[in-house]
């Protein structure tokens, strides 16, 4: 057992630090930060990475991975979080990718990986429907085979960003024989097909990230059908351990963390600062004691990926808890604003407003309830651990 | 002992009730919101004709003599419909201050107007530094000739834009969290050197910041002693306290029972989600949270009107309980919705919204739950119920 950094991990983490500072720029920091220039900010920095051989890690080193190690994952994670840098878009480099090069054919990989690592297409994931949330087997869009092309008809709901998107994988109901988890198949659908219709859906963060996704006899090549027909769904349940292993977040809500203390020390009234106030400095502690320990859960279970091991159910506890965390965090910097924590986005500047980050933290802490229901929400989650860890 | 409500009390809750239910669903109300001014003159009249803007006000001078527990069960019927016009700022507040502060003249002046429903109010006492210590306040006003001149700024003024006459909590004496050398004064909106800037917050409201150049008022804007307004705002700020409160206890039971029925009707893995046992306990304690709110809310509200010598500590206790149960239940609410609980289309989120928003006026709960232990402990007896330091 042993934690401490040997002297090629501290050369990695000078190389990242030395790389952040010369290609993270002031100017596309800012353009990050703005939802108007999101897109095109965030696809430029993933080109960077990409350059650099970062962008995608964790895949296997044939078709584009670094080969970290654990210990480099988290000097990655942690450099990167601490300056502020968002995290690269997961539905095409962490989500359908892990897919793709795990079940997908020779030409599937060739035709999607290398477009993926260099962020040329802008992916999204249709899984959930109106009426398959939590239940995810029970998706009724269905895809008929007609010749060479399946006729695709149904609807996706909460589809993030499908407004920006390029390519959206699918799960798509192919037979209805047999238990329902059968006769799910995973297609690859160009976004811009002929019978594909986005709707926006405003979320609780009066912002639009999320969106219904209409299919209406939407064709979609044979060749786009991940594996076999009828067998997406064991392919699926893979790539959410995937989603599941990122989501904890442990690098970031450190960040946030740190933030809200500096943000407290500046709250100062009644001759008070926040920052002194015995009931806060508990909560921000209680943070810092499940962050710690959540840390080094995660690192375990980067440990085990890395000694051949696959995300199972270990992922489901760092969803679960990783998520109540960065609620914890979010809902801190909305009591920091105090009677500033309403304020709705306006063309006002802040300088008029007379607070710096109210409408931030309420953004943040709105669109942070998603949390714990996007990816499988945290009660699949506890069935998930109940069944598979417990025995239940 | 007893519990019920007089007749005239069931006859105002009713009346509010009928009229949430026959004319102010959540379209209307999202309509209203979306208007430019946030609130609709039309409603107004209505509640001045159905003779609700009369109930704290003496006979004398046209009111309907009513006390804290008429506010209350209107309140509670206000938080279920999530009616937005501005019944706190202008009645509770801004009328509770002028009873409780008022000369007959000023009395005459301006209470005929808040009941015929021409005159709205606003209370103008947070600035960017306050927080949630009411005594520090910074604008200023000084003696000049027979009266005075104030400048300084005000923010997130409820009802501010919407305001014809503002009460402004003002410096004439002492340091900048003195208790003493607050004074109140009322100033016409219109005034020359008032500006405002308005924008929303995301339980719908249109609050504004108000700053004042040089604006002079006359000695008859002074309201109740000079250097003795902190008594008066402490006194109406308990008023104000419970009367929010009960319009969150309303927002809580509305959650509850939608919540419910939602469960109710929503599938999963081929049965209704309310089948499940985890979620059945977690709304047996969303329903125990409404329960004790309510519970609290009584207390407090007897406390009030028979001025108990405990009311302070009642007072804490409330919002510490109310800011506590209503989290639990829109965290729960939201949550149990799914998707459809982090959509801006559905109910759920506004409730959650106001919520939020209550918790954040006057005080949240680290602030109250600080001073209940200083009440408690004694290490840092505190005689003010808005207030974080004693500093007097």
């Amino acid at each position: 057992m042993d934690t401490s950094f040997s002297a090629e991990d501290i050369a990695f983490r000078d190389e990242v630090r030395a790389f952040f500072d010369e290609a993270y720029t002031d100017d596309l920091r800012d353009r990050m930060g703005d939802s108007k220039q999101y897109r095109e900010a965030i696809v430029e920095w993933q080109k960077k990475l990409n350059a650099k051989g970062w962008v995608a890690p964790n895949w296997p080193v044939e078709f584009g991975g670094a080969g970290w190690t654990p210990t480099q994952n988290f000097i990655y994670e942690s450099e990167r979080s601490s300056r502020g840098i968002r995290d690269v878009v997961p539905f095409g480099l962490k989500m359908v990718a892990p897919v793709i090069y795990t079940f997908g054919n020779e030409e599937q990989k060739a035709r999607f990986l290398p477009r993926i690592l260099n962020s040329d297409d802008w992916w999204c994931q249709g899984y959930s429907e109106p009426g398959a949330g939590s239940d995810l087997a029970a998706l009724k869009t269905k895809a008929e085979l007609d010749g060479d092309h399946y006729v695709v008809n149904g609807a996706k709901i909460w589809t993030t960003y499908a407004q920006h998107a390029d390519w959206i994988f699918c799960l798509v109901r192919t037979s209805s024989e047999g238990k329902k988890q059968h006769g799910i198949s995973f297609l690859l659908i160009d976004m811009k097909s002929e019978g594909i219709k986005v709707n926006p859906i405003e979320s609780i963060d009066n912002h639009h990230s999320l969106n219904e996704v209409e299919f209406n006899n939407v064709r979609v090549p044979v060749e786009n059908l991940i594996g076999e027909q009828d067998k997406g769904w064991t392919y699926a349940k893979a790539l959410l351990a995937h989603e599941r292993t990122g989501i904890a977040g442990v690098a970031d809500s450190k960040r946030a963390l740190r933030e809200v203390r500096r943000l407290a020390e500046a709250q100062v009234s009644g001759g008070k600062a926040l920052i002194d106030d015995p009931l806060f400095q508990k909560r921000v502690s209680d943070i810092e004691i499940e962050l710690m320990a959540l840390e080094f859960t995660d690192l375990r279970v980067l440990a085990s990926v890395a000694a051949g091991g696959a995300p199972g159910a270990e992922s489901s506890l760092l969803k679960i808890k990783g998520t109540e965390i960065q609620q914890q965090v979010q809902e801190l910097r909305m009591d920091v604003a105090a009677h500033y924590q309403g304020v709705l986005p306006t063309e006002l500047d802040n300088n008029v407003i007379g607070h710096e980050f109210g409408s931030a933290a309420r953004q943040s802490y709105m669109y942070g309830r998603a949390a714990t229901v996007y990816g499988g929400s945290n009660e699949i989650q506890k069935n998930i651990i109940a069944k598979a860890v417990l025995g239940l | 002992m007893n519990f019920d409500f007089s007749e005239e009390q069931t006859m105002l809750r009713d009346s509010v009730a009928r009229f949430v239910q026959d004319d102010y669903d959540f379209d209307k109300r999202r309509s209203i919101v979306a208007s430019e001014a946030g609130m609709s003159r039309e409603v107004w009249q209505t509640f001045a004709e159905l003779g609700w803007l009369s109930v704290p006000f003496a006979e004398e001078h046209g009111g309907f003599g009513g006390g804290p527990v008429d506010l209350m069960v209107m309140m509670e019927e206000f938080g279920k419909g999530l009616i937005v016009e501005p019944y706190f700022a202008t009645v509770v507040m801004f009328g509770g201050l002028l009873n409780a502060a008022g000369s007959e003249s000023q009395k005459a002046q301006y209470i005929p107007g808040i009941i015929d429903g021409s005159r709205l109010g606003a209370f103008a006492y947070l600035e960017r530094q306050s927080r949630y210590e009411l005594a520090d306040v910074l604008t200023t006003a000084t003696a000049a000739g027979d009266g005075f001149v104030l400048n300084g700024e005000k923010v997130v003024v409820s009802n501010g834009v919407n305001a014809d006459t503002l009460i402004v909590a003002a410096r004439t004496s002492g340091e900048q969290c003195d208790r003493s050398g607050i004074s109140l004064f009322i100033v016409d909106a219109a005034a020359p050197g008032v500006e405002r800037v308005s924008y929303r917050l995301m339980d719908g409201q249109n609050v504004a910041n108000i700053t004042f150049n040089d604006v002079s008022v006359g000695a008859d804007a002074l309201l109740g002693e000079l250097n003795g307004g902190f008594a008066v705002m402490d006194r109406v700020v308990q008023e104000g306290i419970v009367a929010l409160c009960a319009e969150a206890v309303g927002l809580m039971g509305q959650l509850n029972s939608k919540t419910l029925e939602y469960t109710k009707t929503r599938e999963q893995f081929g049965v209704v989600i309310s089948s499940f046992q985890a979620l059945q306990h977690r709304m047996v304690d969303t329903f125990m949270s409404y329960e004790q709110a309510k519970s609290m809310l009584y207390r407090a509200v007897c406390a009030l009107e028979n001025n108990d010598a405990d009311l302070r500590r009642e007072l804490h206790a409330l919002k510490v309980m109310t800011h506590k149960c209503g989290k639990h239940i829109f965290e729960e609410a939201i949550q149990l919705h799914g998707g459809m609980g982090l959509t801006d289309e559905l109910d759920i989120a506004h409730y959650a919204k106001r919520l939020m928003m209550i918790n954040a006026t006057f005080g949240d709960r680290d602030h109250h739950q600080t001073q209940f232990n200083a009440l408690s402990y004694g290490s840092q007896a505190s005689d003010s119920v808005a207030s974080m330091s004693d500093a007097a």
